[in-house]
This record gives C-alpha cells, structure tokens and sequence, in this order.
C-alpha cells in the first residue's frame, strides 16, 4: 500500500490541533488559561471564508483568519487582564460566544465553495520520493505549522524574552518585582494564541475541507487545550500529541476500510484514548512536571501597590 | 388601596383580552413545528426538509405559521425540544431524522391532541405517523452508474450509523453494480455521525487511498465529494444536488423532495382529515429524484435513465432475487421481490461488501 498519501493526510489532518496547540502553550506558559480556543478556531474560520470567498485570494482568508482570532482573544484579555475577570468562566463564554457568532455570520455562507489553498511545491527537492512529497509538496499553512511550533520551541528555551515570559507565568509577583510589565506581556501571549487558533480555523475552512458548516471545529480546539496539558507544556510533546491525535484519527478509518473487526465506535474513541495514554506515560516523571508547569496559571494578577 | 384595585382590574382585562385574541388567532392558524437534527445549511438532508417547510409556508400562506429548531442531538435533547414546541400551541410537528423516534412516542402520548409525523422511523401511533423515502431505488441507478464507470471495480461508502435504512442503502447500490458488473466490491467506513465534515472528508480520503475510485455517501455534508473532486475520483451527491461542490466529480446525486408530501399533511390537518399512517414513497411518487446524470458518457446516461423509469414504473425492483447475502445464503429466491418486513429490518449486508456489519 502507498503510504504517502495517508502520511500526507495525517499531516492534514493534525495541522489545526498544531496551531491551536502552539497558541495555547504561549497563552499558559504566560499564566493565562484562555479556554475559548475552540470560539476562536470557528470565528478565525469563518473569517478566512468569507473574506477568501469575497476576494478570491487564499492569502487574505488566512490573515483574515489570524486578524479574528487575534480579535476575540483581544475581548478575552480585555476581560481577564484588565477587568479581572475569572479567566476559566471568561473563556467557556467566549467559546460559547464563537460558536454562535460564527454560525450568525457563516449563514449566508453555507454552500459556498472554495478552491483549496494551493500546495507550495518547491523545485527538485518536492520531487525526492516520500519525503519529498511530504515534507516539501504541502500547502503554505502547513509549512507555517511546522515553522511557528519550531521558532516557539526556541523562543521558549533559548532567548531571553521567553524566559521573560516562563518567568512571568512562574510567579507574576516576582516577575513584577524584579520590573517587568505583567500585563502588558500577557497581553501579548494571549493575542498571540488568539491568531494561532484563528489559524488552525482558517487552515480547515480553507485547506482541510473548503466550505463552511456550523461548528465545523467538532471540538479540535477542546483537544488542542487539552494536547498541552497532557504535553506538561512542553513543545516536543505538543507536536507528538498533535500529530499521534492525527495519525489515529486517519489509522482508524483505514482500519474500517480494510475490514478490521472493531466497533466503530470503540475506533471514535481510539484517538483520544491513546493520546492520553501515550502522553500521559511519557510524561510521568514529577519534577519534569514542575518544572514545565507555569504556576501562576489562571491565577488573576494584581499589582500589590 | 384604590390605585392598586384600579390596577388589578386593568391587567386583568388586559390578560384575558390578550388570551382570547390568542385563542382566535391560534383557531385560525396551524402552527406547524419542525424538528431538525442536523444545520439547514448543511446543504443535504435537513437543507431538504427545510425547503418542504418553505414550500408550506408559500402554499398556505398566513393560514399556516412554522417553527423550527435545528441541530437537536438525538437523544434526551430531543425530547425536550418536541415537548416545547407540543406544549407551545403546535398542531403538526414534524421530527425529522431516525433518533428521534422514541422521543416523539413518548411526548405523543402525552399530548394526544398533536399530530406527529416522524421520518424514516417505524413506530406509528394514532397521533403518529411515519413517512420515508424509496431511497434506495436511487441508490440502485447510482450503482448501475458505478458499475460501467468504475476501473478499480472499488466502491467506497461513507456511512453513517449501522441502522437498517443505512444498510439498505449500501445493499441496493452493490445490487446495482453487480447487476452489470459481477466483479464490484464495496468498502464501508462509519463515522457514526450524520453531520462531521471534516471526518467525512478524512473517511474519503482513507477509501481513495485504499483504491476505491467511486464515492457514495449517507452522510450530510458536501465534503466526501470534495475530496473526491480533489482526487480526480467520481462521486454520487446526497440528499440534494452537490454539483457546485463538485462540478468535476458529481455523476448525479439523489435528491429528497419532501415538498408534495408536507404540503398534503399540513393541508389534512387544516381540513381535520389527517390520520396516522405509514407511508414508503419513492421515484413513482416524486418523493426521491435524480438530478441530472453528468460526466459520464451519453451510453451511460441513457442506461440510467432507463433504469430509472424501469424502476419508476415498477417493472425493475432494486431486491428482486435472487439475492444472497456475505455467508452465501440464498435470502431472496429468484423471481420474487424482498418483502417490506426484510427491508425495513435489513441487517445483513450482500455478497461482495467487504467487512462485516457492526452490531
């Protein structure tokens, strides 16, 4: 049997739990828990949708996408940081907010088509056999998965702003001591995530599947959130988790195809089942836990003065 | 103490002049309610019968008022939402998908006076009717179609849930083929949702990739076409015409058409003529359409039309025998036709499905 095709559509298939993944290890490693993940994937996807429907250009739906998520995780820090609201309850009626907006706005485009984005083949080195293919015939959201979980991998461990930024998740009150602005570096953080996610949402309205339906996220931001605790927030397990969550979810359905005899609806259950497991084994050793866990998480900041 | 009596009596006038203006208004309006379980813009199936509540709505005029709810779990939701719209004044509710046969028994029983009428299910009652559609006379053409087009003689099916109706469908399509081709096999994945885009399309892409090079669908979205269009493979559309979906791929889809049929039950609730009652339509009566037969060659056009009209005029049944099923069980002898009994309880598939059935 041709692997390619199936390793291909694993990748497909893992790419929006990749960025809202990455997003939200920046928010939570900053000490913000935003839960709206999944509100602001369907308003990032809507968004690429109809603005790469009205203009006819992949690249304007995407950074429409990034500019939505990046808007509503505004409104979730305005809320959480400025206001001082409760983060864990701010971000499941953001989330819920999402849901609907979306499904308000996408009404009038339900049955659109679109052409998928298109894949990015690079000369000669796309046409090595299976890895060329794989890791170089992708379409452009793809690749900038790939890069952004990298460069944030590397933010995080090797410069001075993302020990900044673990430092303010550590323990904001030191953080705040020693000078540096708290907020404003959350702010950041969660915007950050917010365009992350509003990628992952534009990635599947206008790659994975090119049309909108409501709620057309099925729960990959809840999975994504999820992906990074069970990561203990480390990026090398997020992208193990992400891409173990994919592999399953397109190994089951070969499975049925192939006639193997297991109820499908133990196969539903097999992704999340797995990925718990297997991260959950990896990452069992307790001071690795602490030492990746910010502290400060959903704890609200209030500068003692 | 004065003010106050003054008060009273006001909003008492009030409530019972607005109570009487409501009772003539709801005596002189039906009030029709429907209960879907996927998004209208799901552009299949609940997209189908909201075109049917829109044809009441242009037949009636202002004798009719609709209501509906989109998006109901099967299940305790569902229940809920039929208890509402019962107890809300609604003299005709229609439920619109198989998991909400139970719910709508029950919340029957409590309000007798409410007329049901549930989809695809198989339970009536004397306020409850139910009504279906021949879909797999359009599943049998599709299935000729494939049979001739076909090179990997490879058929991929994205199914649904394991019910009878799901399965009937699978069965009449490898009918079809085999009938004129013997060498045609079907592989089913199920992912045991009616409405899933992104899984549908992932369930195309794992049978494409396994060599089927047709795809059919009884799922509601537009995706598996999508992919099929993506891979340069054919496909059949579902519940309505996908075609701009998939303008390369769509060999034809079949379409639901529940206008005539709600427009008859809510005219014999306005007339008091409605009972409960079971009802099969298909091709014959205009319940089930085929769109236009495209991207096939004129030779196989033609076969599916006359398929078509075979099966319309009742000459041509989808289950004549003889039919054997996967163990290689004579379960319908030559020269008969299986009865209403073996299809609505259909839980074998025939020979040349591959894999076995889920309980």
């Amino acid at each position: 049997m041709d692997f390619v095709p199936v390793i291909l559509t694993v990748i497909t298939a893992s790419t929006p739990l990749l960025f809202a993944a990455t997003g939200e290890l920046i928010t939570e490693k900053s000490g913000v828990l935003n839960l709206g993940v999944e509100g602001m994937m369907l308003v990032g996807a809507i968004a690429a949708f109809a603005v790469a429907s009205t203009t006819g250009s992949g690249l304007a739906g995407i950074v429409a996408g990034a500019a939505a998520g990046t808007a509503m995780a505004s409104v979730f820090a305005f809320l959480t940081l400025t206001l001082l609201a409760n983060q864990v309850a701010t971000g499941l009626a953001l989330t819920i907010f999402g849901i609907g907006i979306s499904a308000l706005i996408g009404a009038s485009y339900v049955g659109f088509a679109l052409e998928p984005l298109p894949k990015l083949a690079i000369p000669v080195i796309s046409d090595i056999p299976v890895i060329g293919p794989i890791l170089f015939g992708q379409d452009f959201l793809v690749y900038l998965s790939f890069v952004m979980i990298i460069a944030v991998a590397w933010f995080l461990s090797r410069t001075r702003p993302g020990l900044i930024l673990k430092a303010v998740g550590e323990s904001h009150d030191s953080a705040h001591a020693l000078g540096y602005p708290v907020i404003a570096i959350r702010y950041a953080a969660v915007l950050f995530g917010g365009a992350m996610s509003g990628l992952a949402g534009a990635y599947l309205s206008l790659a994975y599947t090119p049309l909108w339906a409501e709620n057309m996220t099925a729960g990959r931001g809840w999975i994504a959130l999820a992906l990074v605790v069970f990561a203990t927030w480390r990026p090398g397990r997020v992208i193990l988790g992400a891409y173990m969550f994919g592999a399953i979810t397109i190994l089951q359905l070969h499975a049925q195809g192939w006639g193997i005899e297991v109820a499908s609806q133990f196969m539903s259950m097999l992704p999340y089942l797995a990925t718990i497991l297997v991260l959950v084994l990896i990452s069992r050793d307790k001071t690795k836990i602490r030492l990746n866990a910010p502290q400060c998480i959903g704890k609200v900041f209030h500068a003692a003065h | 103490m004065k003010r106050r009596t003054v008060f009273k009596a006001i909003a008492g006038a009030l409530s019972v002049g607005m109570l009487a203006a409501g009772m003539a208004s709801a005596s002189a309006q039906t009030k029709v309610g429907f209960v879907y379980v996927g998004p209208i813009g799901d552009h299949g199936w609940t997209y189908r019968h909201d075109l049917g509540r829109l044809a009441i709505e242009k037949e009636f005029g202002d004798k009719v008022k609709t209501t509906y709810v989109e998006s109901v779990k099967e299940g305790p939701d569902s229940e809920r939402v039929i208890r509402q719209l019962a107890s809300t004044g609604h003299d005709l509710i229609f439920t619109t998908s198989f998991g909400f046969m139970n719910p709508t028994i029950k919340v029957a029983k409590r309000f007798p006076n409410v007329k049901f009428e549930h989809a695809t299910g198989y339970k009536q009652a004397d306020n409850v009717a139910t009504y279906s559609a021949r879909f797999y006379e359009g599943r049998y053409i599709a299935g000729v179609i494939a049979g001739k087009i076909s090179k990997a003689n490879k058929i991929g099916y994205v199914a649904s849930f394991p019910i009878p109706e799901v399965v009937r469908g699978i069965n009449a399509f490898l009918l079809g083929a085999r009938s004129v081709n013997p060498d045609m096999s079907i592989s089913v994945v199920w992912v045991n949702s009616w409405y899933d885009p992104g899984k549908e399309g992932d369930a195309a892409k794992a049978l494409i990739d396994q060599g089927a090079d047709i795809i059919t669908q009884h799922t509601d979205s537009p995706a598996p076409l999508q992919v099929a269009e993506n891979r340069g493979v054919k496909g059949f559309g579902q519940a309505s015409d996908m075609e701009h979906f998939a303008p390369k791929a769509q060999l034809s889809a079949i379409i639901d058409d529940w206008n005539p049929y709600y427009i008859e039950r809510t005219r014999a609730v306005i007339d008091g003529t409605w009972k409960s009652q079971d009802v099969w339509q298909g091709l014959a009566e205009g319940m089930v359409r085929m769109s236009p037969y495209k991207n096939m060659p004129a030779d196989i056009a033609k076969l599916a039309k006359e398929t078509e009209e075979a099966i319309r005029s009742g000459k041509l049944h989808p289950f004549a025998g003889p039919i054997k099923d996967q163990s290689g069980k004579v379960v319908v002898e030559a020269g008969k036709v299986a009865d209403a009994g073996m299809l609505l309880g259909m839980n074998f598939y025939v020979e040349g499905v591959e894999g076995s059935l889920p309980k």
